[in-house]
């Protein structure tokens, strides 16, 4: 990825990229495990860009999101560097991380019913977040509550400012919560998983308002799915996970379009479209890892059908095929084929 | 970590054999039980309560052999006497009767009207809470709102009610404590089930064209037993204190039958003569009861396992 | 009646119906649930979560129910399944009316079609085993414990996984891909010959929903079955299907042959469905919304036509007239659409010409 040049000082500040950690490593302890649930990821994004973190489940995403926002649980070790905007998230306190949320970090939700109150309406969260942070009154926040759901197409915005939660559709709830994620115009957004629980015409609906947004306010998106398709569209980066560890990054052409990393490559074919029809579909054979239960050397080994013994024994190396382009694997050099043949 | 020697590519096999070949179970598992007894093991609270009960219960049932004296002979020269006296090492009651024998056959009934109660009310009452949670619509509302009634008394006067309808006795007592633990038990039974009926799987079972009974019997019970019971034990505390409460007021065991709360009444008026010897039966009752609930509570905690993956 | 069955016998199993008979006619499907309100508890509204579906099921095919939430198809499954009770409508499996003295029971059909659920962790009952939860149905329907647990042994072996390691496992000890598969032989066990699949594989990891889809298509060839998959994603249904329904709000607004649907859809809300998907190719990304505002609520549908809130061709007919499912005069046997712009003569400015065709 690309790294800015950093200068000394305030200069540093005005210079650093938007997102950036450096060997982020989450493990959680518990009494009868431990578990690495973030292994050593390090990115870099820069203002303005949108990075999506693809991956299924247990493969860490969604805590990597949680540690950029320090909502970690208590059981939860850090290591490694977490800084946005410049600054180290991980070395705050408790006060400066809330002070930070909001004004320079926000994130959205995968379901909009269990991140918002449900007992206040949704003028009334919105301008708590706006007067909490900006010290207005009440009558001057209700206003930028009214711009702010005008920006992200309520219709008959005047009216959904009483509205509770239950009262809304979900694509209604999901963009009062885009609105609440904005109030403060943040230099980052986090989004983890917005549009799963979605139907599909209001995903694309959340997609294209996701976009159109981000242009206006040129913030850096942080985007986190499951969903191929989804991350086509709205990404400029792409970052691939796999038990916890980056496999591929690369823009999002690179990534979709070569896929040098098996794991990535079996992805993507092994995605259901359209024309598939008639013929078994490619997979991936084996199941998710077992994070309690990682084997040695490279995570993906046991599924991949490129591996050989030194995959078994080492961990896989980072191969950097370009500014940016980061392979985990042996094979880096060259293109894998088709999955099964 | 097996060693896998891949040179080649394999061939492309059946989804199901590739499946077959590679697939193991992400978790190793000795059951839900095993699981529920190793966290029993670890919490301390719950198992030095259980083995406190455990002995009251041993005391109860060999209390002719663990006891020196009649606990029913009595002697005017030998009243009220104290704790510590040799040969009667809890003293003596205010008719001269050893006191430590008293305790020890009084536990026999004390425990029976804590458990024989909950244990009748929880056959009716779990089995009406059953169909009332399975069955939904029309039963369940007449057989809850039926309960509801029963619910608008306080227990203890409810209790106090029915054995004045029947009269006073031990067998009354206990007739008239099942009836008031039975809405208690349906409802949280009706609860349970509603929730497991809802589940997925008992529709996978009621498409499979089964019957009721085997629907209840195979995948219900299950499921709800391990709570009711949990709940149960918890009344067995609440029992004991009430049937104490009923002798008390003299419409429980009859004298000179040996019960803790029989013993509380007689012994009231020794309080300031004996007070250590009169506030024994009083302890008993606490400490059986606290057993009991701490116990309950802790099989719940048990058993409130969270099956993480 | 006694007599007239024995002069008239029914014919043997495995001719019944006939390979040209559709496994499975449903007609008029109707279930209106009621929403209670107010002090005594009475109908205040009724939410019309399926109003007047009609479909068919040949034997050997794979129908697809598609469609966006609210509009019924869930539903759908568990009145054919009933586990629901329909309030009209009328179901006819391989040619026996259901329910009726001369056709076959309830319990006959529970025998006939079974349920894949979505997977979920109240899928399995948690205190059975897997080889238990398997073998539950064909003891129960007398069975002896020996040959239910070969038959469960064998079905475990077919959906890949080994019965030696699964059988005394427990729900909680599998991971999500092998829970399905646990699904799927229990719906096999007691040999049906049509599957309900209701979002069957929504709920899994990609990489897993290729091996589970994998599956379905070699049992469905190996054990001859007839499948109803229902989902919400538009590509495993354009994968698996052989023709497809979709369903908007409680009615069935276009059906017909999976490749005339998705290259060739003529209802807007069909055409608007699919150019929701997103793009793979982050060239040709979406420029433009297809569809504007959230699906209406099954409560107070609009009159007419019901998509007519949210349709760019919407006029004053839409609003009056309810469309009916119909042919086109240039359309391919068994499609059907409904809608005033494919039904000649209905009144809407930009109908199309011709001989209509009746409902067929």
């Amino acid at each position: 990825m690309l790294q800015a040049e950093t200068k000394v000082g305030v200069v540093a500040a005005l210079e650093a990229p938007a997102v950036q950690l450096e060997n982020l490593t989450v493990e959680f302890i518990r009494r009868d495990r431990q578990v690495k649930a973030v292994n050593g990821v390090s990115l870099t994004l820069a203002r303005g860009e949108i990075l999506t973190i693809l991956g299924e489940s247990g493969s860490g995403k969604s805590v990597t999101l949680r540690a950029l926002m320090g909502l970690m649980p208590d059981y939860a070790h850090l290591s490694g560097k977490v800084s946005v905007m410049g600054r180290d998230v991980a070395a705050m306190t408790r006060a400066e991380r809330a002070a930070i949320r909001g004004p320079v970090i926000a994130m959205i939700f995968q379901e909009p019913m269990t991140a918002l109150d449900p007992v206040f309406t949704i003028g009334d969260q919105i301008a708590e977040i706006i007067m909490t942070h900006e010290g207005i009154d009440k009558r001057s926040a209700m206003k930028r509550a009214l711009e702010l759901l005008e920006m992200v197409s309520i219709p008959s915005a005047a009216r959904r400012l009483k509205n509770y939660p239950h009262e809304m559709s979900g694509g209604m709830r999901q963009r009062a919560m885009i609105a609440m994620a904005l109030a403060c115009r943040p230099s980052v957004l986090l989004a983890d998983e917005p549009t799963t629980a979605l139907d599909v015409t209001v995903q694309i609906q959340i997609l294209l308002l996701l976009r159109q947004l981000q242009a206006e306010l040129g913030m850096a998106v942080v985007f986190v799915t499951h969903d191929v398709g989804v991350a086509a569209e709205i990404s400029d980066k792409v970052g691939v996970m796999y038990a916890g560890r980056l496999v591929e990054t690369g823009t999002v052409t690179e990534v979709l379009g070569e896929r040098r990393h098996p794991y990535t490559a079996g992805l993507l074919s092994s995605t259901v479209h359209g024309g598939m029809r008639g013929k078994p579909l490619e997979m991936i054979r084996g199941q998710p890892p077992n994070l309690a239960t990682l084997p040695i050397g490279c995570a993906f080994a046991p599924r991949c059908n490129y591996a050989v013994d030194r995959c078994h024994k080492e961990d896989a190396p980072e191969v950097e095929l370009g500014e940016g382009r980061i392979v985990r694997c042996i094979r880096a050099e060259t293109p894998p084929d088709s999955v099964t043949n | 970590m097996k060693e896998v020697n891949v040179t080649d590519v394999p061939a492309l096999q059946s989804a199901a054999e590739a499946a077959v070949a590679a697939s193991e179970p992400i978790g190793s598992d000795a059951g839900y039980w095993r699981n529920v007894w190793s966290r029993l093991k670890r919490d301390k609270v719950t198992m030095t309560v259980t083995a406190i009960l455990f002995m009251i219960v041993m005391i109860a049932i060999f209390a002719p052999w663990v006891t020196f004296h009649d606990p029913y002979a009595g002697s005017v020269l030998r009243r009220l006497k104290p704790v510590g006296t040799p040969n009667h090492w809890l003293g003596t009651d205010e008719t001269g009767r050893d006191l430590w024998s008293r305790i020890a056959h009084g536990g026999r009934l004390s425990l029976l009207s804590g458990v024989l109660p909950v244990g009748i009310a929880l056959m009716i009452g779990g089995l009406l809470g059953v169909i009332a949670g399975y069955a939904g619509g029309r039963i369940n509302t007449m057989i809850m709102r039926t309960m509801d009634v029963f619910y608008a008394f306080p227990s203890i006067l409810l209790a106090i009610a029915i054995c004045g309808m029947l009269g006073s006795g031990f067998t009354n007592a206990i007739l008239a404590l099942s009836i008031v633990f039975i809405p208690p038990l349906v409802r949280i039974s009706e609860s349970v089930t509603a929730q497991v009926r809802s589940l997925d799987f008992v529709d996978a079972a009621k498409a499979s064209g089964t019957t009721t009974a085997q629907i209840i019997r195979h995948h219900i019970l299950a499921n709800v037993l391990g709570t009711i019971l949990v709940y149960a034990t918890s009344l067995i505390s609440v029992s004991i204190v009430l049937s104490a409460g009923l002798s008390f007021l003299g419409l429980g065991a009859k004298p000179p039958q040996a019960e803790w709360g029989l013993m509380l009444n007689a012994l009231r008026q020794a309080i300031y003569v004996q007070p250590l010897v009169a506030a024994i039966p009083g302890v008993m009752i606490f400490i059986t009861s606290m057993c009991f609930n701490l116990m309950s509570d802790g099989f719940r905690s048990a058993m409130d396992i969270r099956l993480e993956q | 009646m006694s007599s007239f069955q024995a002069y008239f016998p029914p014919p043997p199993e495995e001719i019944r119906g006939g390979a040209a008979q559709p496994l499975l006619i449903v007609q008029n499907l109707k279930k209106y649930f009621p929403v209670r309100g107010g002090i005594l508890n009475r109908v205040t509204a009724e939410v019309k979560a399926v109003d007047d579906v009609s479909f068919e099921v040949r034997k050997g095919e794979v129908l697809g129910i598609v469609g966006e939430s609210g509009c019924g198809k869930s539903t759908t499954a568990r009145l054919v399944m009933q586990l629901i009770a329909p309030d009209e409508g009328t179901l006819v499996y391989d040619g026996d009316p259901v329910g009726h003295l001369r056709g076959i029971s309830v319990a006959a059909l529970r025998k006939q079609v079974q349920m894949v659920f979505q997977e979920s962790f109240a899928s399995l009952n948690p205190r059975l085993t897997v080889g238990d939860s398997i073998s539950y149905a064909p003891r129960m329907h007398g069975l002896p414990r020996a040959e239910a647990d070969a038959r469960t042994q064998r079905l475990l072996r077919e959906v890949g996984l080994n019965p030696t390691q699964y059988m005394r496992r427990y729900p909680h000890e599998l991971s999500g891909g092998q829970r399905q598969r646990v699904n799927i032989a229990r719906a096999l066990a007691l040999q049906p010959k049509l599957l309900i699949l209701d979002e069957s594989v929504s709920a899994l990891d990609k990489s897993i929903e290729a091996q589970v889809l994998n599956l379905l298509v070699e049992l469905k060839q190996k054990f001859d079955l007839t499948y109803m998959f229902i989902s919400h994603d538009l590509n495993v249904v354009e994968f698996i299907s052989d023709h497809v329904m979709v369903m908007y709000l409680g009615k069935v607004v276009e059906t017909g042959p999976v490749e005339e649907i998705y290259r060739n859809a003529r209802h807007p809300y069909t055409r608007a469905l699919l150019k929701s998907k997103p793009s793979f190719d982050p060239a040709k990304r979406t420029r433009e919304m297809p569809l504007t505002g959230d699906p209406p609520s099954p409560l107070n549908p609009p009159s007419g036509c019901r998509f007519r809130t949210r349709c760019n061709f919407a006029q004053e007919v839409c609003a009056a007239v309810e469309p009916p499912l119909l042919a086109t005069p240039d359309s391919p046997a068994r499609y059907q659409v409904a809608c005033h712009m494919f039904n000649p003569g209905s009144g809407h400015t930009q109908a199309i010409s011709g001989a209509s065709h009746v409902a067929g």
